[in-house]
C-alpha cells in the first residue's frame, strides 16, 4: 500500500506562495493517490486553503511543479482546473437562489435543443441521472432558496460532477452540516470513491477525518509536516502533528465563586431567516462568577439566542431577565445601560467600525455620557484620546498610530482586543461573548482567555459561545449543549466528558441518558 | 370606457417609449447594473432622432427609419460610458447615472447650438406617421422589442447567464462565466433601447428637440421595472398603467367628467403609485439581488 | 523569493492623484475642464471665450473691454447660493450612507411654502422674511423626513423613493402655486417688499447684483453642518450610521432615528435653498414650468466637495462661478451648456473615486497573488 508511484492523482512538488507579510506555503509536497480519500488538515491558517485554491486555478505558485496524473500542468485560472477535470467544493455556496436545481448544475454549461435554446428537460434528465449514480439526493425542480443546507451541498457537488468532475476538492465541508448530514456526506464521500473519483478533503476536524479518510497530511503554518495512514494514527497524533506540541487541555482556574442569577432565560422562542423558529422554548441561567457555554454545531440556534439576548432580534415568546429585571423587548440601548455587553460573532460586522478611528470605536456605546459628551451634546475629544490611550496600554492593543488608528488598518487579532476592551471596560454585570478566537493566532487566543477567566473572578456573569469544543470545554464551568434550538443538557464541566458531549449536540441524548 | 377605448391609439403612442426605455432598464437591472441614466440616454436618442429627420426629410424617404437606427446607436454608444465606470472601474452606478443624465442636457442642447444656433432643433415637417387603426408604428416595435427580450431572457442560455450575473455574480464566476462582459452586453443593450425610446417619443409625439422633450419619461419607465418586479409581464403591465396615467394627463381636457381635475393630478399619478407600491410591497425583495454593487473578482 | 518590480511612471502617477480625497477632486474638475475645452476647440469655438468668461465672473473684470463691475462677482455669490446649500443638502445624507437625489423635490417643497408666507405672512420687516424661511425649512424638513421614514421603516429605496417625491412636490406645488387669489399660469402676485431676502447694503457694495440676506444664511449653514457632522452626539451617531448600520444598532444607536433625523435635516438644507431663491432672487412667486435643477446639481457639488462641509462650499463657489459665467460665455460665441457638459463630466469622473481605490488596492492583490510586489 506504500508505493503508488505511479497512480498519483495530484503531485504538487516543492510548492510556494508568498503574499505580503506572510509565507502561505512553504515548499510544499502534496501527493494523492487514484481513487483515495484524502484529508488536508491545519490549523486556521496553516496553508492548506491556499493549497488547494493553487490546484484549482485560483492562485499561481511562486515556485514548484504540479503534475495531475502524470503529466505537468500549469494551472492558471478555475477554467484550466476545470478543463483538467479537478471541481471545487466551496465553504461557502456559490448558488442563485432563485434558480432551480437543475439551472444551478448547468449554468454555464447548459443543455441546448436544435434551435439553441434552453434544453430544460433535458438537463434535468441529466441531472436525476447523476443524482441516482452517485446517490445524491436532489429535486431537479426545487428552488435553491428552498431546499436544505444539506442538499445545497449536494447540488454543489452536482455541478463538479456534471463537468465530469474526477479530482474533487471540498473546503471545510462539514462546517455547515448537521451531525446527520455530516453522516451523510462521509456515506456520499465513499460512494464517489467507489466510483473511481479522487477526492481530497480540506479540514480541522480530527473525528471526520478518522471517520472518512485513507490518509492524511498536515500542514502547519505553512509548512509540509508529513503524511499518514488514517487508520494507523490516533486523534491525539494527528493533533499533536497539527499544533505542534502535546496537546494539553486544561487552562488553569481557580474553582467559581457563583453568586447571584444575573442572566434568566425562560421557555424562549426566537423565529429565525425563513421564520422557521431558530430557538425553541430555551431555558438558560447564568449566576455571577460564573462562565456557562453553549457548546453547538454552528447552525443550531446560537446566532439567533445571542441576538435576541442582546435586542438585536426580536422575540416570540418567552422571557429574558437581567438580574431581575425584564428586558426582553428593551431597546438596545436600554439593555447596554442595564449592564449587559456582548463581544458579537462577526466583529466586522457588528463590532467595530472600520472607518472609524480606534477612539471613536472605544467609545461608541459610551460617547454618549460624560466625560465624552457635555451638556450641550458636543464631543469632548480629549477625554475620548484619554480614554483610548488608557486602554491601548491596558490591553496592549497593536495601534499604528496610537488613538487615531483607523480600525480597518488594524490586525484581526487586535481589533478583537481592542473590542473586549471596550466591552470589559463598561463593567457589565453579564458579558457575553461569541467566538471571540475565531481567526486569531495562538497568542491572541490565550490572552482573551486570560482576561475572560479575569473577569469571571470579578464577579460577572460570562455566557460564552463557541463552535470550538475545545474552547468551551477549557473555559466553562457550566456547559449547556445546543442542538435544534433547545438545551439538551447541561454539564458541569469536571463531569464533562467530550463524547457525551458531542452527543448532546447531535441531539442524540437528553441530560439524564434518555435518548431522543 | 368607451372614451378609453377612442383615446387607445393615443394611448399606445405614449406607453410606446416607456414600455422600450423600461424593456432596456430591465435588461440592465437583471444583470446587476442599475441604471438611472435612461432619461439621459433617451434624451440623447430623442436628439439624434430629431436631427437626423429634420435634416433628411427632404431629400431621404428613409429618414425615420435611418433615424431610428441612428438614435439606438447613439443610445447604444452613449451607455458605453455608465458601462465603462461601472464595471470596469467600480464606480457607484447611481452617481454615474446621474452624471449621464447630467452630461445628456448639456450635451443635445450643446450641439443643437452648434447645428441649428438655438437651444432646440428644428422643427421637422412631418413625424412618424399613424398606421392601422390608427396605431403608431412605434407600439409594434415596442411589442417586439418586449417579446425579444423575455425570450432572450428566458429562453436562451445568454438569458440565463445575464440573471445569474445579477443575482450572484459570484456563482457566474464560478460557472466559467464572464460577469463583466455579460454586464457590458445588458448595459449596452438598455442604452439602445432607451435611444430608441427616445427617439420614437421625438417622432410620434412632438416636432422638435427641446429640454423638455423627454420630461421624465426614463424616470417612469424607471419606476416601471420597480413596480413591474423585474419581470418581462410586469413591466408591460406597468408600462400600461402609467402611460395610461400620462396620456389622461394630456387628453383629459375632452373628458368633461374628468376636468375639474387639474391636470397635474393625472401627471402625478404613476410616481405616486409607484410610490405607494412600494411601501406596501416594501420593493427590495424583488430586486435582483447584485443590483448596484460593483463586481469584485477578489471577494469569496 | 520575492519578486520585486520598479514602480512605473503609472504606479507614480495613480499614487500622486489619489493622495488624498481633496486631490481627487482638483483632478477630477481640471479633467472636466479639459474634456470641456477640447469639445469647444472641436466645434471650432474659441475656447479662451470660456476662460475669460470665468475670469469676468471671478473677479469682475471684463478682459475684452477692460472695464471693472463688482456686479459680477455679486452675481457669482448669488447664484452660488442655492449650489452650495443643495450640496450640503446632498452631502449631509451622504454622510450618513445615504444618497438624496430628492433635494430637488426638497427644494421645491421649500420654496413653495416661503412663496405662501411671503404672500399671506405679516408684513413687519424681517420677521416677515424669517417666517418664510422658517417655513421653508421645516416643509423641507418634511419632505426629506418621509424619505427617511419610507426607508427607515420599510425599507424603500431612497433612491428612486425620492425620485417619485420630485415629481410629486413639483406637481403640487404648481397645483397649490395657482391657487393663490391672482395667480395666473405662471406667477403670483408681487410679494410685499418685507418679505424679500434684499439687503441694500449688500446690493450696493457689489453695484447693483441681487446679493441678498442668503448669503449669510448659506454661512450659518455651513457652520452648522460642519459642527453638527463633526463636533457633536448627534452628528456621531449620525456618521457611525452612515459608516456602518448593523454595527451602530449593536451599539445602542437608534438607528431608524437616525436616518430620519439625517434626512430632514438634509430636506431642511434644500428647502432653504428654494427660499433663498425665491425670496432673494425674485420679487413674485412663480408657478414653476419645469424643475430648476439646483437639486440635481447640487449632488455635483456634494460629490466635489467629498460631502465636507467647507469641500461643499468651495464646490458650490466653483459651480456657481461656472453657471453664472454662461450668459457671458453665450455672448462670446460658446454655447452655454458647455458648463452642463463640464458639470455631467465631473459628476461621472468623480462616480470613478471609488472604483480608483478600489482599482488600485485590486492591482495590488493582483500583483500579490502573481508573487509581485511593487516597491
Amino acid at each position: 500500500m506504500r508505493s503508488y508511484m505511479e497512480n498519483y492523482a495530484i503531485e504538487m512538488t516543492d510548492i510556494t506562495k508568498i503574499f505580503p507579510g506572510v509565507i502561505a506555503n512553504d515548499h510544499v509536497h502534496f501527493q494523492v493517490a487514484q481513487g483515495e480519500i484524502h484529508a488536508l488538515l491545519g490549523e486556521n491558517g496553516a496553508g492548506k486553503s491556499t493549497l488547494m485554491s493553487i490546484l484549482f486555478g485560483l492562485y499561481e505558485p511562486d515556485s514548484g511543479h504540479i503534475k495531475i496524473r502524470g503529466k505537468e500542468v500549469k494551472i492558471r485560472s478555475p477554467n484550466d482546473a476545470t478543463a483538467l477535470k479537478i471541481g471545487m467544493v466551496h465553504q461557502h455556496f456559490k448558488l442563485v437562489h432563485n434558480f432551480t436545481v437543475t439551472e444551478n448544475i448547468v449554468l454555464g454549461l447548459e443543455s441546448r435543443n436544435i434551435l439553441g435554446n434552453l434544453d430544460v428537460r433535458k438537463a434535468e434528465k441529466r441531472v436525476q441521472e447523476l443524482s441516482d449514480l452517485y446517490g445524491l439526493a436532489v429535486d431537479p425542480r426545487s428552488r435553491i432558496e428552498s431546499i436544505t443546507v444539506g442538499m445545497q451541498q449536494r447540488v454543489e457537488i452536482l455541478k463538479i460532477l456534471y463537468r465530469d468532475a474526477d479530482i474533487l476538492i471540498f473546503d471545510e465541508p462539514t462546517a455547515v452540516l448537521t451531525p446527520q448530514e455530516i453522516d451523510e456526506l462521509i456515506e456520499i464521500l465513499h460512494r464517489l470513491k467507489a466510483e473511481g473519483k479522487t477526492i481530497v478533503f480540506i479540514t480541522h476536524k480530527l473525528k471526520e477525518i478518522k471517520a472518512a479518510a485513507d490518509r492524511c497530511t498536515v500542514l502547519r503554518r505553512g509548512k509540509y509536516i508529513g503524511t499518514v495512514d488514517v487508520k494507523d494514527t490516533t486523534e491525539h497524533q494527528l493533533a499533536e502533528m497539527m499544533v505542534g506540541r502535546s496537546v494539553s487541555f486544561k487552562i488553569d482556574k481557580q474553582p467559581p465563586r457563583i453568586g447571584e442569577v444575573v442572566l434568566q432565560i425562560e421557555n424562549l422562542t426566537v423565529l429565525g431567516a425563513k421564520g422557521v423558529p431558530a430557538v425553541r422554548s430555551l431555558n438558560l441561567e447564568v449566576r455571577s462568577g460564573e462562565i456557562v457555554g453553549i457548546a453547538g454545531v454552528d447552525g443550531n440556534g446560537q446566532s439567533e439566542l445571542v441576538s435576541a439576548i442582546a435586542g438585536l432580534l426580536p422575540v416570540k415568546s418567552g422571557r429574558v431577565l437581567l438580574k431581575g429585571k425584564e428586558i426582553t423587548h428593551s431597546r438596545i440601548r436600554d439593555r447596554i445601560e442595564s449592564g449587559l455587553g456582548l463581544v458579537p460573532e462577526d466583529r466586522h460586522k457588528h463590532g467595530l467600525i472600520l472607518d472609524f478611528k480606534i477612539d471613536e470605536n472605544l467609545i461608541i456605546k459610551s460617547f454618549r455620557r460624560p466625560p465624552f459628551s457635555n451638556k450641550y451634546g458636543f464631543l469632548q475629544f480629549d477625554a475620548i484620546r484619554e480614554h483610548a490611550l488608557r486602554l491601548i496600554t491596558e490591553f496592549d492593543i497593536r495601534a499604528g498610530s496610537g488613538p487615531a488608528t483607523p480600525a480597518k488598518s488594524m490586525s484581526g487579532g487586535n481589533q478583537q482586543k481592542a473590542v473586549i476592551a471596550r466591552e470589559i471596560d463598561l463593567s457589565p454585570e453579564l458579558l457575553i461573548v461569541a467566538q471571540p478566537t475565531r481567526g486569531l493566532d495562538v497568542g491572541a487566543i490565550e490572552y482573551i482567555h486570560r482576561r475572560i477567566v479575569e473577569e469571571r473572578d470579578k464577579g460577572r456573569a460570562i455566557l460564552l459561545v463557541s463552535f470550538e469544543l475545545d474552547e468551551v470545554m477549557n473555559l466553562c464551568d457550566r456547559i449547556a449543549a445546543l442542538s435544534k434550538g433547545e438545551v439538551v443538557g447541561i454539564v458541569a464541566a469536571e463531569q464533562a466528558d467530550e463524547r457525551h458531549i458531542g452527543a448532546m449536540m447531535a441531539g442524540m441524548v437528553m441530560e439524564g441518558g434518555t435518548h431522543a | 370606457m368607451n372614451v378609453l377605448l377612442q383615446m387607445l391609439p393615443s394611448i399606445l403612442m405614449i406607453v410606446s417609449p416607456i414600455l422600450i426605455a423600461a424593456v432596456g432598464g430591465l435588461i440592465s437591472e437583471r444583470s446587476g447594473v442599475a441604471n438611472i441614466a435612461l432619461e439621459g440616454l433617451m434624451g440623447i436618442g430623442a436628439f439624434m432622432a430629431a436631427t437626423t429627420h429634420v435634416l433628411l426629410e427632404q431629400s431621404f424617404p428613409y429618414s425615420i427609419p435611418l433615424a431610428l437606427v441612428l438614435a439606438t446607436l447613439a443610445g447604444a454608444l452613449f451607455s458605453v460610458i455608465h458601462a465603462f465606470a461601472s464595471i470596469t472601474l467600480r464606480a457607484d452606478q447611481i452617481v454615474s447615472g446621474t452624471g449621464i443624465n447630467l452630461l445628456s442636457t448639456g450635451i443635445t442642447v450643446f450641439l443643437c447650438q452648434i447645428i441649428f444656433k438655438q437651444e432646440r432643433t428644428e422643427p421637422f415637417r412631418l413625424g412618424m406617421l399613424p398606421g392601422w387603426g390608427g396605431i403608431y408604428p412605434t407600439a409594434w416595435i415596442a411589442l417586439v422589442v418586449l417579446i425579444l427580450a423575455w425570450y432572450m431572457l428566458y429562453k436562451r442560455p445568454f438569458g440565463l447567464r445575464l440573471r445569474a450575473c445579477g443575482e450572484h455574480p459570484q456563482a457566474a464566476a464560478s460557472a466559467g462565466i464572464n460577469v463583466e462582459r455579460t454586464r457590458y452586453i445588458a448595459v449596452i443593450l438598455s442604452g439602445a433601447l432607451a435611444g430608441l425610446a427616445g427617439a420614437c417619443l421625438v417622432l410620434t409625439q412632438t416636432i422638435q428637440y427641446t429640454v423638455y422633450t423627454i420630461n421624465g419619461a426614463g424616470f417612469i419607465a424607471l419606476a416601471a421595472v420597480s413596480f413591474g418586479r423585474w419581470l418581462p409581464k410586469g413591466v408591460l403591465g406597468s408600462s400600461l398603467l402609467f402611460g395610461t396615467s400620462v396620456a389622461l394627463a394630456i387628453y383629459m381636457v375632452n373628458i368633461p367628467s374628468l376636468r375639474f381635475l387639474p391636470s397635474e393630478f393625472f401627471s402625478v399619478m404613476p410616481y405616486l403609485i409607484t410610490l405607494i407600491t412600494l411601501v406596501i410591497f416594501s420593493g427590495k425583495e424583488y430586486a435582483p439581488r447584485a443590483v448596484g454593487q460593483p463586481y469584485d473578482k477578489g471577494r469569496s | 523569493m520575492r519578486n520585486t518590480r520598479k514602480a512605473t511612471v503609472t504606479d507614480r502617477f495613480l499614487d500622486f492623484i489619489t493622495q488624498s480625497e481633496a486631490m481627487v477632486s482638483i483632478v477630477v474638475v481640471l479633467l472636466g475642464f479639459l474634456v470641456g475645452t477640447i469639445l469647444v476647440i472641436l466645434v471650432g469655438r474659441n475656447p479662451s471665450g470660456m476662460y475669460s468668461a470665468i475670469t469676468q465672473v471671478l473677479t469682475g473684470w471684463d478682459l475684452r473691454r477692460g472695464t471693472w463691475n463688482a456686479r459680477y462677482i455679486g452675481e457669482w455669490l448669488v447664484m452660488s447660493l442655492p449650489l452650495i446649500l443643495c450640496g450640503l443638502s446632498v452631502a449631509f445624507a451622504g454622510r450618513t450612507g445615504l444618497f438624496n437625489i430628492g433635494a430637488e423635490g426638497q427644494y421645491v417643497a421649500g420654496l413653495t411654502a416661503a412663496q405662501f408666507v411671503a404672500i399671506f405672512g405679516p408684513q413687519i420687516p424681517f420677521l416677515h422674511w424669517i417666517l418664510a424661511i422658517l417655513a421653508a425649512l421645516v416643509v423641507g424638513a418634511l419632505w426629506g423626513g418621509i424619505v427617511g421614514i419610507l426607508k427607515a421603516k420599510y425599507s424603500v429605496s431612497e433612491v428612486v423613493a425620492t425620485i417619485m417625491l420630485n415629481y410629486v412636490a413639483y406637481f403640487t406645488s404648481r397645483v397649490l402655486t395657482m391657487m393663490i387669489p391672482g395667480a395666473n399660469t405662471y406667477r403670483t402676485p408681487t410679494y410685499p417688499q418685507t418679505a424679500r431676502l434684499a439687503s441694500p447694503f449688500l446690493e450696493q457694495l457689489t453695484n447693483g447684483s441681487r446679493l441678498n440676506y442668503g448669503l449669510y444664511l448659506a454661512l450659518i449653514s455651513i457652520l452648522f453642518f460642519w459642527i453638527v457632522i463633526g463636533k457633536t452626539r448627534l452628528g456621531f451617531s449620525l456618521r457611525a450610521t452612515g459608516l456602518n448600520k448593523e454595527a451602530a444598532r449593536y451599539a445602542g444607536i437608534n438607528v431608524n432615528a437616525s436616518i430620519t433625523t439625517a434626512m430632514a435635516i438634509s430636506g431642511a438644507f434644500a428647502g432653504l435653498a428654494g427660499a433663498v431663491v425665491a425670496l432673494g432672487s425674485f420679487n413674485y412667486g412663480r408657478v414653476l414650468g419645469g424643475l430648476d435643477g439646483y437639486g440635481f446639481d447640487g449632488i455635483a457639488v456634494a460629490l466635489v466637495g467629498n460631502s465636507t462641509a467647507w469641500g461643499t462650499a468651495l464646490s458650490g463657489l466653483l459651480f456657481g462661478m461656472l453657471k453664472s459665467a454662461q450668459p457671458l460665455m453665450q455672448s462670446r460665441q460658446i454655447p452655454k451648456e458647455i458648463t452642463a457638459i463640464i458639470m455631467g463630466l465631473v459628476v461621472v469622473f468623480i462616480s470613478l473615486r471609488a472604483g480608483v481605490r478600489m482599482l488600485m488596492e485590486w492591482r495590488m492583490k493582483e500583483q500579490a497573488k502573481k508573487g509581485r510586489v511593487i516597491e
